[in-house]
């Protein structure tokens, strides 16, 4: 994988190849990627063509099923760092994008001398960091008043911060080393099985349960979650809520960042990454219904798992479905699947 | 509220747009630079009418504006080579999906509706970018060009010539200017105010709040549409950036950079920031940051805009 250049492939392109298979591309992708050891498209001649080609159909079924849960769960992880900004704050952080692109090319930049580990631990957290500074700076001082000023801001920001990553690391794409123990192929039978996409399953999921379990267990939890209710209340009972939403703000970017690092080693590194992915987190956040966590994560799943689904019979459609889904939560069910009743 | 027809403004402004052919070369500009001002100008007051005069946050127009220039580009490029036909379908597209796409969101407020208008316009993006073989996908609709206008009595070279398209854009400018204008002056416009000022104590008051988001919605949709396919004619170039989200911010800082409370004001923002953008993306490639930084600084020191600054500054 190291040195050989990765192939543009935005998050938007995760189409298995129509057999027959295009020789496998080099490194990662959303789906194309790796060696595909499929078996050679039956022709219709001899016995058991039907079968095999049966046989192929239920791979590539299982094979955007399985990769549309990655997706969907890459999703909620970026989106419930917008949601829990958007939640407590009102801001809809538009440069979460460029906040998560930031995450991939610092741990792009440590991972010669720290290594991939050190990389995913650091890189996140120094994003996070950054992120205090830009809240205590700018954010800060839009609480209160028209939305519209704040979705301006963050706006320009992911403007800068885009400009920026393509000033410093420069417009091609890059590519992001994963550990060879991680690319490895674990099942011959399921070839999408890498170990890559397991590990990205199991950090998201270790990632979601710890921020569940910092919410519902630790006092900055509780005061994010009772500040996500009634702010004013909880500043009432004396609780700095400056340093509340300043801290809320560096978790969201944390998970931006964590985010940011797994989809590096899954695309490769574009300055526009942040600016494809973003969307679909909107997507997320609507139709699991806005103010609900859960529901930002179940909206993740559900759009990765129907646009994976998509294109098995339609890839052309495989981004447009998401906002379908979106139209029809909204027909349906305005508030989201999970949104509370006349909260927004 | 302030006043919106204030007669010595109106006559200053369409002085100014009338002449600005005569005298913008002379300050360093060019027609087509004129032209791109107004066509933005006409994107950006229609965002007003329902941002400034209805308070309802949409972030979602770019994709009308670049329904309207894919709908007279393709019309142009497949069906007649006919100019007006062209803005006809394109205005017409651009309008019946803002209609559709209305019904779903009317009811949402603020940030939602903010974000449901983001996400929708993307949809459009992506078929312009993915249809390939229809809308040439990420290089745009090219390979057709504006025709020159015949209708018998009136003939006009606007393919040949710059000036005479700037006054074909300024007419159209004008037309649906006008409208707007005196939408804003009859009773429904009041009732927007009414809306924007208190949403809630216009309900109790007996008025279908919805209906007439609704309506507002389809008016702002219909004219950014209007100004999309004249942006399309002025460039004979159709771009999948038309549709994205970035574009549809351009037209929000305009309309809060020039003071969204003003009728005027978005004409203002719109001169400012194309001028700024034409002039930045010449001088360095890193333009991308300065306008993300004009963003910022907008935001944090001219939030009510040029106009709302200098109208404050007077009224006391």
């Amino acid at each position: 994988v190291e040195g050989a250049p990765i192939p543009v492939c935005g998050i938007t392109r995760f189409t298995l190849p129509p057999p027959p298979f295009p020789p496998p591309p080099a490194g990662e992708g959303w789906g194309g990627g790796g060696p595909l050891p499929l078996p050679p498209p039956a022709g219709g001649e001899g016995p058991g063509g039907e079968g095999r080609l049966l046989a192929t159909m239920t791979q590539l079924i299982l094979f955007n099923l399985f990769n549309g849960l990655i997706i969907g769960a890459f999703y909620g992880l970026m989106a419930l760092g917008l949601s829990l900004i958007l939640n407590l704050t009102g801001v809809i952080n538009f440069a979460h994008g460029g906040f998560l692109a930031l995450g991939a090319y610092i741990a792009y930049t440590l991972i010669p001398y720290i290594g991939f580990w050190g990389g995913l631990a650091v890189a996140p957290f120094l994003t996070a960091g950054l992120g205090l500074l830009v809240e205590r700076v700018l954010i800060r001082r839009l609480y209160g008043r028209d939305p519209l000023y704040s979705l301006l801001l963050t706006f320009g920001l992911a403007f800068i911060l885009e400009d920026g990553t393509r000033y410093i690391w420069g417009a091609g794409t890059l590519p992001f080393a994963i550990p060879a123990s991680l690319s490895a192929q674990l099942s011959s039978q399921f070839f999408f099985l890498t170990g890559y996409r397991l590990f990205m399953v199991v950090l998201v999921v270790a990632a979601v349960t710890a921020l569940f379990v910092i919410l519902n267990r630790t006092r900055l939890g509780m005061r994010i979650r009772a500040g996500t209710l009634d702010l004013e209340t909880v500043s009432v009972l004396g609780v700095n809520t400056r340093i509340l939403r300043n801290l809320n703000f560096g978790l969201g970017i944390y998970l931006a960042g964590l985010a940011g690092v797994l989809a590096a080693g899954m695309l490769g590194l574009e300055p526009t990454i942040g600016g494809t992915l973003i969307m679909p987190s909107f997507v997320a956040i609507i139709i699991g219904g806005l103010g609900s966590l859960p529901g930002t994560l179940l909206g993740g799943l559900l759009i990765g798992v129907a646009s994976g689904m998509t294109t098995v019979f339609f890839p052309s459609a495989s981004e447009a479905v998401i906002y379908v889904m979106m139209a029809l939560v909204l027909l349906v069910r305005p508030r989201g699947l999970l949104g509370e009743e006349g909260r927004f | 509220v302030r006043p919106l027809n204030r007669r010595g403004a109106d006559i200053a402004v369409w002085l100014l747009l009338l002449t600005m052919p005569f005298w913008l070369d002379w300050i360093g500009g060019y027609t087509a630079l004129g032209s791109r001002v107004l066509v933005m100008a006409l994107a950006a007051m229609s965002l007003n009418f329902l941002l400034g005069f209805t308070g309802v946050l949409s972030f979602g127009h770019a994709a009308y504006f670049g329904l309207g220039a894919y709908g007279a580009g393709l019309t142009i490029k497949y069906l007649v080579p006919s100019t007006l036909l062209g803005m006809a379908v394109g205005v017409s597209v651009g309008a019946v999906a803002a209609a559709l796409i209305g019904l779903l969101i009317v009811r949402l407020r603020g940030i939602y509706f903010a974000m449901v208008t983001i996400a929708f316009g993307q949809v459009f993006y992506f078929i312009a970018f993915r249809w390939n073989s229809v809308t040439g996908g990420d290089d745009g609709l090219s390979g057709w060009r504006r025709a020159p206008i015949d209708l018998g009595v009136i003939k006009a070279d606007i393919l040949g010539n710059d000036r005479a398209f700037y006054y074909f854009v300024l007419i159209f400018f004008a037309v649906a200017v006008a409208i707007m204008a005196a939408l804003l002056r009859s009773p429904f416009g009041r009732t927007l105010l009414a809306i924007r000022e208190n949403e809630r104590r216009a309900r109790f008051l007996g008025i279908p709040v919805d209906r007439h988001i609704w309506l507002s919605w389809v008016v702002s949709c219909l004219f950014v549409s209007l100004a999309g396919t004249l942006y399309a004619l002025l460039n004979n170039f159709a771009d999948p950036h038309d549709l994205r989200w970035d574009q549809s911010g351009d037209f929000v800082i305009m309309a809060v950079l020039g003071g969204m409370r003003v009728f005027w004001g978005p004409l203002i923002g719109a001169a400012i920031f194309v001028v700024l953008q034409d002039y930045v993306s010449s001088q360095t490639a890193n333009w991308m940051s300065f306008i993300g930084l004009f963003f910022v600084l907008v935001v944090l020191f001219f939030p009510r805009g040029v106009l709302g600054l200098i109208g404050r500054k007077t009224a006391r």
